[in-house]
């Protein structure tokens, strides 16, 4: 069978093979992700795929390096001048695509549009205003003493101020950011970054060229042009991997992670993440979880290490807070407390001893197994004669219900924009409040005002050790008090073919510097 | 004819009216389009500026009233994630599903009637018996299943060992059962040849025939099946008929018979089925165009369900709507083709 349909088959295939060949020399990339940017604005939306392009098309003062600190570059060297300001410096002698030169200028007016964008000025409030210096000097100033001008200032990607300014043919200014519709900068670029996209048809495929003025002639990247195809299909995207089809793709589904390692020819690199994966307990809704000693008997309930190694079959670590290794505040001694027989007890001093009837609700296409999940927590916690109507539902409509906290028992994945662990207790555990947008995503309505004024008091601490002690003892008290049932953090994967050697290139942020990568 | 085309021009437009209404009244089941459009860490204020911009805080009764007062003007909104208008974003998609759904009717029609045919004159041979078991099991392997099983064994290829290597025979059993893979097993490749418009095609290039070949022959086994025993069916029926007999009593050859008088008249209830599965198989294209990541409508309609991208999918179904009666139209003008004496308004000649 094998001679017979190679002869049928056999003369389309090789009539498509000199393209693949003569790519080869010039190193080609071709990449499949489960999305493709949305827009080419980077103002636009703050999302995974948007920071991508941004990484690939633009550069950002300072970046994260895998180990979590942090690395210069459009940023040579900065400074704290005091507790408000901290003076940076910046590279010379940097292009962008359009040929303008990079000044201080640029990231003024990329700061004033970062504070503009819908998606972003959330991140930049912190922030008052630039002094402009000199040319290739300024100051980010912050309306309080601020930690994490480090961390906001990797969202920082210079733009082109004279390319982004004025108006449009049709008299559009070519500043706007527009959700809807039409804007100059959705589909014009001009950025330092190493790639410019020279094709794109929107969920379909996306053409960068390497950009031959680029800053960074240390940069070991030998690729000169990538095609990244968006493949929704967890099945289709590994079938690409494994026919030969493109060369690099993530997300990898846990499920297929046996499967690379398996092929010769492939390639898997996994590390643990920082997106947490927790259970709020709404105390609006049930009484019985205003009790500390009702929801601890939750927390002793669930087993977070059966469900990593069984359902997330080993790629997810398990979590027992929300700041994942490496995060200021993440605390050492906090380790998941599954004990059945403990969580028994604890429902009987609280008298809830024959249990009572909940509701849960979870999405079934936004995280990992996420509806698998929520399945085996409602299994486990029928041990300490809870009954759990469990329903699950599509992305699309589980927010709509997660923002009218619809259920008891609400599943959500959080990830710090900032990469620091205020950000969690902010969205996730403040006592929530419409009018600061504080704990905007606390569908457990559980509120600590000690707990919120300590994080409270860590966000205007400079003193990072102070900080992280601070941080870790909130984290603690949460952890004491079952604030909530943490899960995991979801793992990260990322495969490829054996000659692109993606692992210099990736880190816990998920978006690898395509930039430095190398293909043999 | 001009009545008919009233008539059937008629009919798709309250099709089309009744599909919009069904469309509006679900949509607020389909999720919330904010949830694509910002990120998590966006206010509510924000949302709510956003929704007002939209016009999504609008009763829905305004909502259908805007959306028809445009659509009467050909305008059937902007789709949200594309920020295009949705009757664009659809042109731009709907090429490569025509040319699945071209190269499927293709492979349809050129193996079914054949096999049909020859099943029905030769019900008894062995390669009729054998055609006939595949398509029982063809039928009842749901097309993604099929897809991938396809991807496995031509795209990724599969390495046999069952049999003992060490022997002549069992590496040329070894040999026989494995398969080499290589065939493309995603998208429509690079080497598309613009047509006109929006139309990129890949009928004209080794490289976009080949992408084309797995999805083509998934979307088909799905109908083949079908129409080999549609056709073997009304074949046999056919060859029972008096004036068949006749014509055999009077001498005519075989051939004659079976290629000219049965056949004609087997074709009829097929052509009418065909019309109807050519529409059914747009729908397929769903599954199909999901697993090969072939950027057609299928994916694109998917894909907007996923966003909640409202505007586009009710003008897909609309789309998908029209076409329908188009086909069918079609189909009734065909049939007063191959058969005259069929009168398409009912009325007496």
């Amino acid at each position: 069978m094998k001679k017979l349909i190679g002869a049928l088959l056999g003369s389309m295939v090789l009539a498509a093979a000199p393209v693949a060949l003569s790519a080869e020399a010039t190193k080609e990339l071709k990449m499949a992700y489960d999305a493709d940017p949305v827009t080419l604005d980077i103002h636009e939306q703050l999302s995974g795929g948007i920071l991508q392009l941004s990484h690939m098309t633009f550069d950002p003062l300072v970046r994260w390096k895998s180990d979590l600190s942090f690395e210069p570059r459009l940023a040579e060297s900065w400074e704290r001048v005091d507790e408000n300001t901290m003076r940076f410096k910046l590279r010379e002698g940097v292009k962008f695509h359009s040929g303008n030169e990079l000044t201080a200028a640029d990231v003024k007016f990329t700061l004033d549009r970062l504070k503009r964008s819908q998606d972003f000025k959330a991140i930049f409030k912190p922030f008052s205003g630039i002094n402009i210096i000199d040319d290739y000097t300024f100051e980010l100033v912050t309306s309080e003493p601020y930690p994490l001008v480090l961390n906001t200032a990797t969202y920082i990607f210079p733009l082109d101020s004279e390319f982004y300014s004025g108006q449009t043919e049709g008299g559009k200014d070519k500043s706007a950011i527009l959700k809807h519709g039409n804007s100059f900068a959705s589909e014009n670029l001009s950025g330092t970054g190493p790639y410019t996209v020279t094709r794109r048809k929107q969920g379909v495929r996306m053409e960068f060229e390497r950009f031959e003025d680029y800053w960074d002639t240390d940069s070991p990247g030998n690729v000169g042009k990538i095609v990244l195809t968006p493949i929704k299909e967890n099945n289709t995207r590994v079938s690409a991997l494994l026919s030969g089809g493109v060369d690099f793709i993530a997300p990898v589904p846990p499920n297929d992670l046996e499967r690379i390692k398996r092929d010769k020819n492939a390639n898997l690199v996994t590390m643990s993440g920082t997106r947490v994966i927790l259970f709020q307990m709404n105390q609006e809704r049930v009484e019985a979880f205003k009790d500390p000693k009702v929801r601890q008997a939750f927390a002793y309930a669930i087993n977070q290490e059966g469900i990593a190694a069984k359902i997330m079959k080993g790629f997810a670590t398990p979590a027992a807070q929300m700041s994942p290794a490496g995060y200021q505040g993440h605390n050492e001694s906090l380790a998941p407390r599954f004990d059945v027989e403990k969580a028994q007890a604890l429902m009987k001093e609280a008298g809830y001893e024959d249990g009572f009837t909940i509701s849960m609700m979870a999405p079934n296409n936004r995280y990992v197994n996420d509806d698998k999940i929520a399945q085996a927590v409602a299994a486990m916690l029928s041990r300490i004669n809870i009954k759990v109507d469990l329903k699950t539902l599509p992305k699309a409509q589980y927010w709509t219900e997660f923002d009218n906290r619809a259920a008891d028992m609400m599943l959500i994945g959080w990830h710090a924009d900032t990469e620091d662990s205020a950000n969690f207790f902010e969205f996730l555990t403040f006592c929530p409040d419409a009018d600061s947008g504080a704990g905007q995503y606390n569908a457990g309505n559980y509120c600590n005002p000690e707990v919120d004024a300590l994080v409270d008091k860590a966000s205007v601490e400079t003193d990072l050790d102070k900080r992280a002690a601070m941080l870790q003892e909130a984290e603690k008290r949460l952890y004491d008090d079952a604030a909530f049932v943490p899960l995991h953090w979801q793992d990260l994967a990322w495969a490829s073919k054996k000659n692109v050697n993606i692992e210099p290139v990736l880190n816990v942020m998920n978006f690898p510097y395509l930039g430095d990568l190398v293909v043999e | 004819m001009l009545a008919f085309l009233v008539q059937r021009i008629s009919q798709a437009l309250l099709v089309m009216f009744v599909i919009s209404v069904i469309a509006f009244a679900i949509q607020d089941g389909l999720g919330d389009p904010l949830q694509e459009m910002v990120g998590m860490s966006v206010s509510e204020e924000e949302r709510e500026v956003i929704r007002e911009e939209l016009g999504l805080n609008d009763p829905v009764l305004v909502q259908y009233l805007r959306f028809a007062g445009n659509a009467l003007q050909g305008d059937l909104g902007n789709s949200y994630f594309y920020s295009k208008p949705a009757l664009e974003v659809i042109a731009e998609h709907l090429p490569a599903t025509l040319e699945l759904v071209i190269g499927a009717s293709l492979i349809i029609v050129f193996l079914s009637v054949p096999i049909g045919v020859y099943a029905a004159i030769r019900p008894q041979a062995w390669l009729s018996k054998f055609f006939m078991g595949i398509s029982t099991v063809g039928i009842s392997i749901p097309v993604f299943l099929t897809a991938i099983v396809l991807i496995q064994l031509f795209s990724i290829g599969v390495t046999v060992n069952w049999f003992p290597s060490g022997s002549g025979w069992g590496q040329w059993l070894n040999d026989f059962f494995s398969t080499d893979g290589g065939m493309p097993s995603y998208g429509r490749g690079d080497d598309l040849v613009h047509l006109f418009g929006t139309w990129d095609s890949g009928l004209f290039t080794s490289d976009g025939l080949a992408h084309l070949v797995l999805p083509c022959v998934s979307l088909a086994s799905i109908m083949l099946p079908l129409f080999i025993r549609l056709i073997r069916a009304e074949m046999m029926e056919v060859l029972q008929s008096d004036y068949i007999r006749y014509a055999r009593a009077k001498g005519l050859s075989a051939d004659r018979i079976n290629f000219l008088h049965a056949l004609k008249n087997t074709m009829l209830p097929v052509i009418t089925v065909g019309g109807v599965q050519i529409g059914i198989m747009v729908a397929y294209t769903i599954l199909t165009e999901t697993v090969f990541q072939w950027p057609g409508l299928g994916l694109m309609f998917l894909e907007a369900i996923t966003r909640s991208d409202i505007p586009l999918i009710v003008a897909y179904l609309m789309v998908v709507g029209l076409i329908f009666v188009v086909t069918n139209t079609l189909v009734d003008l065909i049939y007063g083709l191959v058969n005259p004496t069929v009168k398409l308004t009912g009325k007496k000649a």
